[in-house]
């Protein structure tokens, strides 16, 4: 008889479903296997014209039907196709799911297309004015809910049967894991006895790209694309903008258990910190950081000893790398220097609001498989940062547990901690 | 049966037309005959109810964080700040160190001049991509990005106010405000936490935050008219205000400790989302009713409707066919607040049973007046497109 219940008298939270995309492919099993032989999903930018931009290169997911049609179609597109595989996975009713929904996807806007579009339906005076005077006329809702922020969650609920009012949030480039960890607090509250947990961002716009490009944010090799993600390298130059989803069906260990469910993993622990020192710069001493892991090993039960491997944040700009480097080796000591971690950013780039799900679907499954992905692209390791990045090549390694870090714009600093078993 | 671990509620910021603060609003409120603050020009055909003078610098001590943020920001920064004045946990950085935080945001509040000069160019351009790269990468100001970003309400509320312990924004409308007080209440009342600020702003002076109604026609035209009356009138029946609400929710054990007043202890939070296309509102808006554990005998209710003709038309149907409800619908003076709608309601909840006092009608014509003391009074949201969620708020 298994424990179902953690060291704090909390039910176990168990993940029974993993879905994912990003632009290395649908499915776990294409995305698996790119992965870990190393594969780079970075490619040139066909989606909209390069003309005016600095970086042309981008981890779009660009073989969906909605993938140029706007951001909310391919963000909901998104997130139904990874939805629908944890779900699958998990064996439990993919239209009569019964739990809640937590949603991390991007902030929406109305689309510069249908903005266009409706605005050069009328020639009547101009600007705002003429806009809201087409608005007004419109006979159908659909450019109407692709600006409603509750919109993707809402055809979602519908979808799959999902209980209650679906959540959808945003902490920026942690909001995936913070999906998770709503989903994880509701079942441990005992509101209920699973939640389907998705991150997913289809909003790799032209105007998306530009606004990350004019804060100096992005890799600018074109050249060469699949190199341009090089997180921990000397020469890292930004992120690489990309799409994805990820989904998790996470359900009480009793009620996995009793309904004869596969356990894929352990959802152990969950922590959070904000930081209250600049819009986009983490405190120089790293201490946000700092407690939002120490919050999620005290959150999981688990000493920094205990920790095999970091799924990390590792987004190739220079100054995440090196904060994250600073918190990593400030909270394990000594033992920095040779316990694997690794960024699966650098094939799949930085898929922002998927990316916190999208890693914790690899994050388990790197225990399930006792394949630890490799960081690639890293040639050039910078002398500042002693890692074991698992460099370029995948390592076969039994992995117990795993600490995946998500943080972002806004201060937000939100980690995972995953166990291959029950404790 | 008080609980050391019910959720109390210790501070209200709050900012609409009719001014800043509790005080001001109760005043105000409790002022029978009393008449909105309606700007009829600036957006015409639309009726606003605009932002009241504000001196930022009360709550944003430092000009270039007031420079990184576009009003949306600035104002939910500001109501914060006031709800956290009241709470007397501003400045006090053992307090805001370990405080969470549930942010209900919009955002999008994207720069005017640089999108009306791009849709005058594409009218005579065929090549609108490149057209919108050329002027992008060379008009829009590098920080607007993240002074329209939804979760930087709450980054800048970190920034400011130095409120550290968690920061989660949620999303959604309505929806967005009734799930982060939910959710606020529900980890305190689990233990996970022992002080939230919760709470949202809008800013409606703003051509895209009018789109974001219009698109499905949903504002009101022409001469304005209270909340329950706009059915059958031209338009959709919102008529939008800018304001913001945040509260701070509390442990009832950690308030007592510290010694603060109690405004009013939160009760039942509850959610739900009908399938309003399958006709299901009018059965969702009585299943929460019921879930909301109403007290026996009359009680007040503080409706968040927004005058969108359906979904207040089901609102005010459900809440007319109990005999005990007198509702206000504060939309009436204030507009309809979006993401904080449902955080005001509350926060006007709690202020009418710690001042042992109900609000006078709003509107004579379709409400009736509540006399006595409320000793529980009733906040809800009825989302204008979707989502539902209503509270109890309990004299403390």
């Amino acid at each position: 008889m298994a424990n179902l219940r953690d060291h704090m008298g909390r039910p176990i939270v168990a993940v029974t479903g993993i879905g994912v995309v990003t632009s290395l492919g649908v499915g776990k099993a294409d995305n698996w296997a790119a992965l870990t032989s190393g594969k780079s999903g970075i490619h040139p930018i066909t989606r909209f014209p390069v003309d005016h931009l600095n970086t042309r290169i981008s981890g779009m997911v660009d073989f969906l039907s909605s993938s140029s049609k706007g951001a909310s179609p391919l963000t909901y597109e998104l997130a139904e196709t990874a939805a629908r595989e944890a779900v699958a996975e998990s064996g439990l009713d993919s239209s009569d799911f019964g739990g809640p929904l937590f949603l991390a996807s991007p902030p929406v806007e109305l689309d510069w297309h249908e903005r266009f579009a409706l605005y050069n339906s009328d020639k009547d005076d101009a600007g705002a004015e003429r806009l809201l005077r087409v608005a007004r006329g419109l006979k159908e809702l659909d450019i109407f809910e692709t600006t409603q922020f509750g919109s993707i969650a809402d055809r979602l609920a519908d979808r799959f049967g999902t209980r209650g009012l679906p959540i959808t949030l945003s902490t920026a480039c942690a909001s995936g894991a913070t999906a998770i960890q709503l989903g994880v607090e509701a079942i441990r509250r005992g509101e209920c006895d699973r939640a389907l947990s998705i991150g997913a961002d289809g909003s790799a716009t032209a105007e998306a790209l530009i606004r990350f490009s004019l804060l100096s944010a992005l890799s600018t090799h074109n050249d060469n694309p699949e190199k341009a993600s090089k997180p921990f390298s000397k020469d890292r130059d930004g992120f690489v903008l990309a799409e994805g989803s990820g989904a998790l069906v996470l359900e009480s260990l009793e009620a996995a258990l009793a309904r004869g469910a596969e356990v894929l993993g352990i959802l152990s622990g969950c922590g959070e910190k904000a930081d209250d020192f600049h819009r986009t710069r983490s405190k120089p001493d790293g201490s946000p950081a700092i407690a939002a892991v120490r919050a999620a090993l005290a959150d999981a039960g688990l000493s920094e000893g205990e920790i095999d491997y970091v799924n990390a944040h590792g987004t190739s700009t220079p100054e995440n790398d090196k904060m994250e480097h600073l918190s990593l080796s400030t909270v394990f000591g000594e033992r920095i220097g040779s316990m694997p971690i690794s960024s699966n950013k650098s094939m799949i780039g930085h898929t922002l609001s998927a990316a916190g799900a999208v890693e914790a679907a690899f994050s388990l499954m790197t225990m399930r498989e006792s394949v630890i992905p490799p960081t690639i692209n890293y040639d050039n390791p910078d002398p500042a940062i002693v890692l074991d990045v698992v460099p370029n090549k995948k390592r076969n390694a039994q992995v117990r547990t795993v600490l995946s870090n998500s943080f972002g714009f806004g201060g937000q600093n939100t980690c995972l901690v995953m166990a291959r078993e029950p404790v | 049966m008080s609980s050391p671990r019910d959720v109390v509620i210790t501070g209200i910021g709050l900012v609409s037309s009719l001014g800043e603060g509790p005080d001001a609003h109760w005043q105000k409120l409790s002022q029978p005959g009393q008449k909105p603050v309606l700007e009829t020009a600036r957006f015409a055909p639309y009726t606003i109810h605009p932002l009241p003078e504000i001196d930022w610098n009360l709550q944003i001590a430092k000009r270039g964080d007031q420079r990184q943020m576009e009003t949306w920001q600035r104002l939910g920064t500001y109501a914060a700040g006031l709800a956290l004045d009241d709470a007397g946990i501003k400045g006090n950085d053992e307090l805001c160190s370990t405080m969470d935080m549930v942010v209900a945001a919009g955002g999008g509040e994207r720069d005017e001049a640089v999108d009306a000069a791009i849709l005058a160019a594409s009218e005579s351009r065929n090549d609108r991509d490149v057209l919108l790269n050329e002027k992008l990468t060379t008009e829009l100001r590098p920080t607007l990005f993240l002074a329209q970003l939804s979760n930087l309400l709450a980054g800048n509320i970190s920034i400011v106010h130095k409120v550290t312990g968690s920061s989660r924004t949620f999303m959604g409308e309505e929806g967005a405000g009734v799930a982060a007080v939910e959710t606020a209440a529900a980890r305190i009342r689990s233990g996970q936490s022992t002080h939230i600020l919760v709470g949202g702003a809008f800013q409606t002076e703003h051509s895209d935050m009018l789109l974001g109604y219009e698109l499905a026609g949903y504002l009101h035209r022409g001469p304005w008219k209270p909340v329950w009356q706009r059915q059958g009138a031209e338009g959709g029946g919102v008529v939008s205000g800018s304001g913001g609400a945040f509260l701070v929710l509390e442990q009832r054990e950690h308030a007592i400790s510290r010694g603060r007043n109690i405004y009013a202890e939160l009760g039942p939070v509850v959610s739900g989302r009908a399938r309003r296309s399958r006709g299901e509102l009018d059965a969702e808006i009585a299943t929460l009713l019921s879930r909301a554990a109403l007290p026996d005998g009359k009680l007040l209710a503080m409706s968040g409707a927004s005058g969108a003709h359906a979904a207040t038309a089901s609102e005010k149907a459900a809440l007319e066919a109990n005999p005990a409800i007198s509702a206000r619908g504060f939309a009436t003076l204030t507009g309809h607040m979006k993401e904080a709608q449902f955080p005001f309601a509350v926060a006007l909840a709690a202020l009418a049973v710690d001042r042992k006092a109900a609000y006078p009608v709003f509107d004579a014509t379709a409400e009736k007046p509540f006399e006595g003391i409320p000793a529980s009074v009733l906040a809800t949201a009825i989302g204008y497109h979707q989502f539902e969620g209503m509270a109890l708020v309990k004299s403390a």
